[in-house]
């Protein structure tokens, strides 16, 4: 409990620090601050987790509406080391990722949003009272789109920051409905919440749009797109890899106020997870930006995540304990997973578009000879979230995907263990297909344009190896990962229904023993091979392309050819839109290819919705015609009506 | 017998999908006539093997339902000059898609419909309900009315696999009524289809070199 | 634990042996007398005593390449078993691990073929993981029918509850013929054969895998046509495991059984090679979507 409330201190601290004027700022306080802070919170998080010691704190002063009331169990620390681990590798890359081109005042501004978000996203996982989590909630939300603008005066920004601003509000509001239904009596304290028959039901689809719009479930998602491309990539890896996560985490903390669930929550949870899981990865690979398509492969991991969180519920809703634990370990662990690979990718995507200066994927090209750890790390990071062994993305997705197998050969839920199993597949197979995309065109090859790039600083390459090297560790300890996340699921299935972990313990040992003979042989051939070469002549030349002797790098495969037989498959779902300017006549002077994705909900619900919105909100103008005292008379106006109300009342 | 009677569904279920899947007219006319063979097998399972009437007029009906109407198609495509090609409203892929969809939602809907499977096994029910499936999609998503036709062919045997599943006595009553409906309907589209056909092939510039005759 | 380590050193040195099996039928069908039967070792050897050359556009990423593709296709082989005989090391939901560590293979096939840097190689590239993303869904939910059939879900246990089944009883035949059929087709279109691919040609803008492997050469390609041969071993394994249910309650005719069996799949993939013509380009993601529609009818046929 210290440690929380000294990492709480130092983000305040931080915070305050950075907003100091003048000559101040040239001390990196704010950066210092988020890194004592994020390792003073994994501290409290691991603890609280390896320990297994749960604190519950209240303060003696009140709120206006609950209390301070603070706590840390299993599924709280668990969300707490990674946000904090995650936090204090982006504040170390965002210090070196600023500190080249901005000036001290703008850096300064950006980290002391960075430390508030911090503490709020830590608060939102401690916090023990509804007042309190939607305060925190609300802070979380305003200081990541003040990180989100920082370049406003880049075309585009602001305009993303909008939207992440609305969809965050809607969020807000049905979470408000939530705990209105939740604390009956107006008391929010979490102790004392609850809910039963159909009111539950309502909460819990209250919960699932309000927290799935933070976390990005496909309907709701539209915000993620847009705004973590905005945002510097440090944030983008801090908000893609743990913010979007405490949706999660409020969907989780919801449904343990819930009691037993009913079968059809992990049924939602199930198509959700394939919707998002397929749609994300879909829109993923018709993307050529960077940024872009990392965002929408958030979407497709919060899918896996909703995935393994619905087998959970169906499990423990009917009466599996296994499938409950296979599920929610499964989940939680790629909650875990997710956090460490794709802040490892976005970190990555910003190295690169701080040497090239561009997100279009098909303006790069030859990234690796210039910038090797970064690559190297790219490459660990793809190779991960297509959850390859022997990395950490297996590891989860293998828990998920042996919850559904149990369904299958225990023939319960069968169709729901199906559907997970052919989505998992197919989304597996198709983010292979967008990730080679992403490291092959951006890294590999020859350079599409004229490049000055050069490796980034250490404070921007240590963490991303770090982070690399995490994965490559938690996919060799797979037991002991799927330990640390259990006593977090076994909070979630309630009562008894739970397994003994004999089942999990077997396989997971079973995977990580495959996962290090993996490890092992990639070892070993790779020596067998240099030893087969020694001594012999290994020469340079040019790329055999057939025969061809003057290959140039525009010749090359671009992002955009590569991923058209896949995208060409499902462009009824796609709807991309391609301008062609095909080359004509015997000497043809230019030719020009373009295409575009834009998001299907976005397109066809959102776009057309708030254009109705705004056009009714157009017929307001009359009143507001931008002279005071017609102001004024409306509040006089107003002030009268609530007067002649209140003496009618 | 079961896993016999189990593989004749697969087959009759994997001709569905080569209907769904087919790019050829050829290769539909083809599956319908496989189907009634299987279908006719089918209906005489239950009888045994010994020698009855069953047999003379399930034997004649499956006749006139692989050989007579399949024949009646082709001659009506090789007079008219049909292409083979289907022109499907929706792909092939995508067809082939939906009829896993077409049969899931058959076997969802057979399971509330506790039909009394009289003897023969369960699946005879969904099988057939996506058998009828099969038949109402190739009418409406092909653009062609020779593949209406066949359609109506698909449906025919599917009403047919019914009444076995209902183990209706005297299953082959109720088939010639319908095979009558059918053939009337076969003829009366073969003619029309012809009909059509020679209008327009007036109209079509490619075969204008035919007026010459 | 002796037969699963002969089983796994059978597949070692034998593997080759079936490609060659392949071609021998396809040039028994054009009346050819065909290349020697230990060819593919001779051309493994021959390799592995070359020097070679990398082109200047690739980086270590091009150079690690084959290794990786050799290691996971054998760590793939641990946990791959041969009918009644066991893998070497079968844990519960080890067909995930096979199935992904199958990907851990493509994924740097496909990463050293955009390394070079050439048109082909990224044109074969994108066709690969293309087909092998709608390949993969047919394999994991045939295996998934398998496991919802025999209600274990361990390659090992699968494959042993399917032989221990027999060939006359025909309980879940049916199932098992669709997953095999379903699984031929992912055999053919991950081991680059017709009608998905041809292995004979390297040129033609049609070629898939040939294409990608374009600038390896000497150990690397070495590499590579030997992680090939295993591949089609172990995805041969799983064929004729659940589709030749021959059981003799005793491991050395087991093994015996399961090899046959191998050498019969090899010569069905010539026989197919033969007779069929390679489908154009735009059907064969048609076959690939069939061969998930087997599978899951596979799956329709246990839970019906």
């Amino acid at each position: 409990m210290t440690a929380m409330m000294l990492s709480l201190l130092f983000f305040g601290a931080g915070a305050l620090a950075a907003a100091l004027p003048g000559r101040f700022r040239r001390f990196p306080a704010g950066p210092l601050a988020a890194v004592l802070g994020s390792a003073a919170g994994l501290f409290s998080g691991l603890a609280c987790l390896l320990s297994g010691d749960a604190w519950d704190f209240t303060a003696a002063w009140r709120l206006p509406l609950g209390y301070v009331h603070v706590g840390e169990d299993a599924l709280s620390a668990l969300f707490v080391a990674l946000i904090s681990l995650v936090g204090l590798l982006a504040a170390v890359y965002g210090h070196g990722y600023l500190g080249r081109d901005k000036g001290d005042g703008k850096k300064a501004t950006s980290f002391c949003w960075f430390n508030i978000l911090m503490a709020s996203m830590l608060l939102v996982c401690l916090a023990r009272d509804g007042f309190l989590f939607l305060v925190a909630w609300e802070i979380m939300a305003l200081s990541s789109f003040f990180l989100v603008v920082f370049d406003h005066e880049k075309p585009g920004v602001l305009r993303a920051g909008w939207i992440y601003l609305v969809a965050t509000h809607l969020g807000t509001a049905l979470l408000l409905v939530m705990f209105l239904l939740l604390g009956r009596g107006g008391d929010l304290d979490f102790s004392r919440l609850g809910a039963s028959g159909a009111t539950a039901s309502v909460v819990f689809l209250a919960a699932l749009v309000g927290f799935g719009t933070k976390a990005g479930f496909a309907p709701f998602h539209v915000w993620l797109p847009e705004a973590h491309p905005a945002a510097p990539s440090h944030v983008s890896a801090l908000m893609s890899g743990v913010m979007i996560k405490t949706g999660i985490y409020g969907l989780l903390r919801a449904l343990s106020f819930l009691g037993a669930p009913e079968p059809w929550w992990g049924w939602v949870l199930v198509g959700i997870g394939v919707a998002s899981g397929v749609y994300g990865v879909l829109f993923a690979l018709a993307q050529h930006d960077l940024k872009r398509l990392l965002a929408y492969h958030s979407v497709e991991n919060i899918g896996i995540i909703a995935l393994g969180l619905g087998l959970g519920v169906l499990g423990s809703a009917t009466g599996h304990p296994v499938v409950a634990a296979l599920g929610f370990c499964g989940g939680l662990l790629h909650v875990v997973n997710h956090g460490i690979f794709k802040s490892l990718l976005f970190m990555g995507a910003g190295s690169a578009l701080h040497a090239t200066g561009t997100r279009e994927m098909d303006r790069m090209g030859g990234l690796m000879k210039h910038m090797p750890v970064t690559g190297a790390a790219f490459l660990v990071g793809a190779a991960a979230i297509c959850a390859l062994p022997p990395l950490n993305g297996f590891v989860s997705e293998f828990l998920v995907y042996a919850a559904a197998f149990t369904c299958l050969s225990a023939r319960a839920s069968v169709w729901s263990g199906l559907a997970v199993i052919a989505g998992l597949a197919l989304i597996g197979g198709l983010a292979a297909a967008c990730f080679t995309k992403a490291f092959g065109v951006v890294f590999l090859g020859e350079p599409r344009t004229k490049l000055t790039a050069c490796e980034s600083p250490r404070s921007m390459t240590w963490p991303m190896a770090a982070l690399a090297l995490l994965c490559l560790a938690i996919g060799l300890s797979a037991p002991f990962m799927a330990g640390l996340v259990m006593p977090a699921a076994k909070l979630l299935a309630p009562g008894a229904a739970f397994a003994s972990p004999v089942a999990i313990a077997e396989m997971t040992a079973g995977v990580s023993l495959a996962a290090a003979l993996l490890a092992g042989l990639v070892l070993l051939f790779a020596l067998l091979r240099k030893r087969l070469l020694r001594g012999r002549t290994v020469r340079s030349s040019l790329t055999w392309d057939c025969g061809y002797a003057a290959p140039s790098a525009r010749m090359q495969y671009t992002a955009s050819s590569y991923a058209m037989p896949v995208v060409g498959m499902f462009r009824l779902l796609l709807g991309t839109r391609v301008h062609a300017d095909p080359p004509e006549g015997l000497f043809p002077k230019g030719a020009s290819l373009e295409s575009h994705t834009e998001d299907l909900m976005m397109r066809r619900i959102y776009g057309p919705v708030a254009g109705v919105l705004s056009g009714l909100a157009d017929r307001f103008r009359l009143l507001q015609q931008g002279r005071t005292h017609l102001y004024i008379l409306y509040i006089v106006l107003a002030i009268l009506f609530l007067f002649l109300w209140n003496l009618a009342g | 017998m079961q896993s016999f009677l189990d593989i004749l569904m697969i087959l009759l279920v994997l001709l569905n999908f080569r209907l769904l899947g087919a790019s050829q007219l050829g290769t539909c006319v083809h599956s319908v006539a496989f189907q009634a063979v299987i279908i006719g097998l089918l209906a005489l399972l239950p009888h045994g093997l010994a020698p009855s009437w069953t047999w003379l007029m399930v034997g004649a009906v499956t006749l006139v339902k692989a050989v007579v109407l399949p024949g009646l198609v082709r001659r009506a495509m090789r007079e008219t000059g049909v292409m083979q090609e289907l022109e499907p409203f929706l792909g092939y892929t995508v067809s082939v898609i939906l009829g896993v969809g077409l049969l899931a939602a058959s076997f969802l809907v057979a399971r509330p419909l506790r039909v009394p499977a009289g003897g023969m096994t369960q699946v005879l029910v969904p099988v057939t309900i996506f058998t009828m499936l099969t038949g109402l999609y190739l009418i409406i998503a092909r653009r062609k009315a020779i593949t209406q036709v066949l359609g109506f062919l698909v449906m025919e045997n599917s009403i047919y696999l019914f009444g076995v599943a209902f183990a209706v006595e005297e299953s082959w009553l109720v088939q010639a009524g319908v095979l009558l409906d059918v053939f009337a309907a076969v003829f009366v589209m073969g003619i029309m289809i012809y009909h059509i056909n020679r209008e327009f092939d007036n109209i079509d510039t490619d075969r204008l070199s035919d007026l010459k005759d | 634990m002796i037969f699963p380590m002969l089983h796994v050193f059978l597949a070692l040195i034998a593997s080759p042996l079936l490609l060659s099996v392949i071609n021998r039928t396809k040039a028994f069908f054009g009346g050819r007398t065909g290349a020697p039967i230990l060819q593919p070792y001779l051309d493994i050897a021959k390799l592995l005593r070359k020097g070679t050359v990398y082109s200047r556009t690739t980086t270590w990423i091009f150079r690690a390449a084959p290794s990786v593709e050799l290691a996971s296709v054998m760590a793939a082989l641990a946990v791959t078993p041969l009918g009644a005989i066991p893998a070497l090391l079968p844990f519960q939901g080890d067909l995930v691990f096979l199935a992904y560590s199958l990907g851990l293979m493509r994924f740097f096939t496909v990463s050293a073929a955009l390394d070079t840097g050439s048109a082909f190689c990224g044109m074969g590239a994108s066709r690969e993981v293309q087909f092998s993303a709608l390949a993969e869904v047919a394999l994991l939910v045939g295996l998934a029918a398998a496991a919802c059939l025999f209600r274990v879900f361990s390659l090992t246990d699968i494959c042993r509850q399917a032989w221990a089944a027999g060939p006359v009883s025909w309980e879940g035949g049916g199932t098992l013929l669709l997953v095999a059929a379903s699984f031929l087709v992912v055999l053919l279109a991950e081991n680059s054969r017709i009608p998905v691919d041809d292995p004979n040609t390297h040129l033609e803008l049609t070629m898939i895998h040939e294409v990608m492997i374009l600038d390896h050469g000497g150990p690397d390609l070495a590499f590579i046509e030997y992680a090939a041969a295993l591949k089609f071993w172990i995805l041969g394994s799983l064929l004729v495991s659940l589709a030749l249910p021959l059981r003799f309650a005793d491991p050395l005719p087991d093994l015996a059984a399961g090899l046959i069996g191998l050498f019969f799949l090899a010569v069905t993939v010539g026989v197919i090679e033969s007779v069929m013509a390679r489908l154009k380009l735009v059907r064969v993601p048609q076959l690939l979507v069939v061969a998930g529609v087997l599978s899951f009818l596979a799956l329709f046929d246990v839970m019906r």
